[in-house]
């Protein structure tokens, strides 16, 4: 690396993790310049991602989603409620991402992490606007009980593109949820049914036998690019991440259609070129993502 | 391309803008801003010593604070303390106040919807009455998607909710300069059709976004000449008075 600079200053004598330390931004260029990133990625390229479904057996859904080092633990848990007045017939979905201190040197025990909510609001916003879910299919009885799903995604590692594998887990998770059977008891209340009633004789037919998976409509999936001078870097580390400032994240559906360009801010201005170069990256990384989904549905059904 | 507003506008047409500067005694510097019935204050206090915890110390820092018209504080206003931030840090000069924090208070007066955009253009008409050094000013603003694919700029509360998607756009004002116009262009395209901060709400297509990001930039046109004739008349009058 050292060798590029040549000439006139320091790097030419430094080691090169010193001149990493020292000199981030110019380290980085020097790697651009080659079209190359420093962990060997092409700068369009998004890092391996792995997804485990089931990884939590106590909760109804629950996935592992690893974007390079990135990884991010979704759960589910479903609990029965009764429907808010103004819409009897639908349930409801909580989400909550989390940040412990166990995923950075930045985050410190205490407060939650202001990243943490920003996140938890973006990924709320996202699943709720793409209308992957019909909330109408978390209905039980119409006015008298709704299924509430709380779906918690912790972090474990934070390497960059935070939100990209939170929003992968949470849609594994919700794709590998399992709805608990329910039964109308006596008093008409809504009892959990065990499993093993389930085999064998019933008192009471249950309220959902049907309905024991969620049907997702277009799942969105999103990356996070990178802009710095002419650059696109697609799925940044945190150490880009920290470096270079203007991030742009783009959330498509199946359909491709547009869920959510997010860009707060940043020194590099978007131009519509660019914009466009980053859907079509987006583009690309929707397909990858589809595919990492659908072999991680198979594996569990093999199983 | 007709479509009915409830307040008679046209398509295109914003509604009136109102912008005051150094409305408050004890802050550095201060605006108002309201489009219609949306109104924001802004304030700004510093440049203060220090940068707070996991911050640059060699740049200049800033805070942003949310109050919202009533009630705490939740996630939403969190998202938007952050993306004003970085919207902030965008268009300042960070290297002239090196280990300083500037705190930037935004008081919601009244929410009539394209809250998030009315309280950028405020936060940058207080950053002006401060005197905190700015590459360029951003102008923000408010496109919403109708059901049938037309493009309604600036809409108020009732039409946002009705609307399947909306965009704010935060794009540079356009500069006066004297140098050459080609010299100032980035890849062909002039410096203020670079988007600045972009969030959107609800799922469009890809093409609608684009338009929505052509009808954005030219309606911003008309803003930042707004901004810029709102900001020189009351520097003349400040001068008048000193004289």
């Amino acid at each position: 690396m050292a060798a590029v600079n040549g000439s006139s200053d320091l790097s030419s004598e430094m080691e090169v993790d010193a001149f990493r330390r020292l000199f981030p931004l110019r380290y980085h260029e020097y790697h651009l310049l080659k079209s190359v990133r420093p962990d060997a990625r092409k700068l369009g390229s998004a890092r391996d991602t792995t997804l485990a479904l089931g990884a939590v057996a106590s909760a109804d859904g629950s996935a592992l989603a690893k974007i390079g080092s990135t990884t991010m633990l979704a759960a589910i848990k479903m609990e029965v409620m009764t429907p808010t007045v103004e819409c009897p017939d639908e349930g409801s979905i909580a989400i909550e991402f989390h940040m412990p201190p166990i995923c950075s040197p930045l985050v410190r025990p205490g407060r939650p992490a202001e990243a943490a909510e920003v996140i938890s609001k973006q990924l709320s916003d996202t699943i709720f606007s793409s209308g992957m879910i019909d909330l109408k299919e978390l209905c039980l009885v119409g006015g008298k009980a709704a299924w509430m799903a709380y779906l918690d995604i912790y972090c474990l590692d934070a390497d960059g593109a935070l939100f990209d594998a939170a929003l992968l887990s949470a849609v594994a998770a919700f794709s590998h949820l399992n709805i608990p059977v329910v039964s109308l008891n006596d008093d008409g209340r809504i009892v959990l049914v065990s499993e093993d009633n389930v085999r064998g004789k019933l008192e009471k037919e249950p309220v959902n036998k049907e309905k024991r998976k969620l049907k997702l409509n277009s799942p969105p999936f999103s990356l996070t690019c990178i802009l710095h001078k002419n650059y696109i870097l697609a799925d940044p580390t945190a150490e880009e991440e920290s470096i270079m400032e203007t991030v742009v994240t783009v959330v498509l559906d199946s359909y491709y259609q547009l869920v959510s360009l997010y860009k707060p801010g940043g020194p590099v201005l978007a131009h519509t070129s660019v914009i466009q170069d980053c859907v079509a990256l987006a583009r690309r990384r929707v397909k990858e993502l589809q595919n990492v989904l659908n072999e991680a549905i198979s594996d569990m059904e093999v199983d | 391309m007709e479509t009915d507003r409830k307040d008679g506008r046209t398509a295109n047409q914003l509604r009136p803008l109102a912008c005051t500067r150094n409305v408050l005694n004890r802050a550095h510097g201060s605006a108002s801003w309201s489009q219609g019935e949306t109104k924001v204050l802004a304030a700004v206090y510093g440049p203060k010593a220090g940068t707070k915890k996991n911050e640059n110390p060699e740049k200049a820092c800033f805070e942003v604070i949310w109050k919202p018209k009533t009630g705490q504080i939740g996630k939403a206003e969190k998202e938007y303390e952050m993306i004003l931030k970085r919207t902030v840090q965008s268009i300042c000069v960070l290297n002239v106040h090196p280990n300083t924090t500037t705190s930037i208070i935004i008081q919601v007066v009244n929410d009539d919807g394209a809250l998030l955009p009315c309280a950028i253009n405020a936060v940058c008409a207080a950053l002006v009455d401060a005197g905190i050094p700015l590459k360029h000013l951003a102008v923000a603003i408010c496109c919403s998607l109708a059901e049938s694919g037309h493009i309604l700029l600036d809409p108020s509360k009732l039409e946002e909710q009705k609307m399947k998607a909306f965009v704010y756009l935060v794009f540079p004002n356009s500069t006066l300069s004297v140098l050459p116009e080609e010299s100032l262009k980035v890849r062909g395209e002039p410096m203020e059709h670079g988007l600045i901060t972009s969030f959107t709400h609800g799922v469009m297509s890809v093409d609608d976004y684009i338009r929505c990001l052509e009808r954005g930039r030219a309606a911003t046109g008309k803003l930042s000449d707004f901004l810029r004739r709102s900001l020189q008349s009351q520097v003349q009058s400040d001068s008048s008075k000193l004289g």
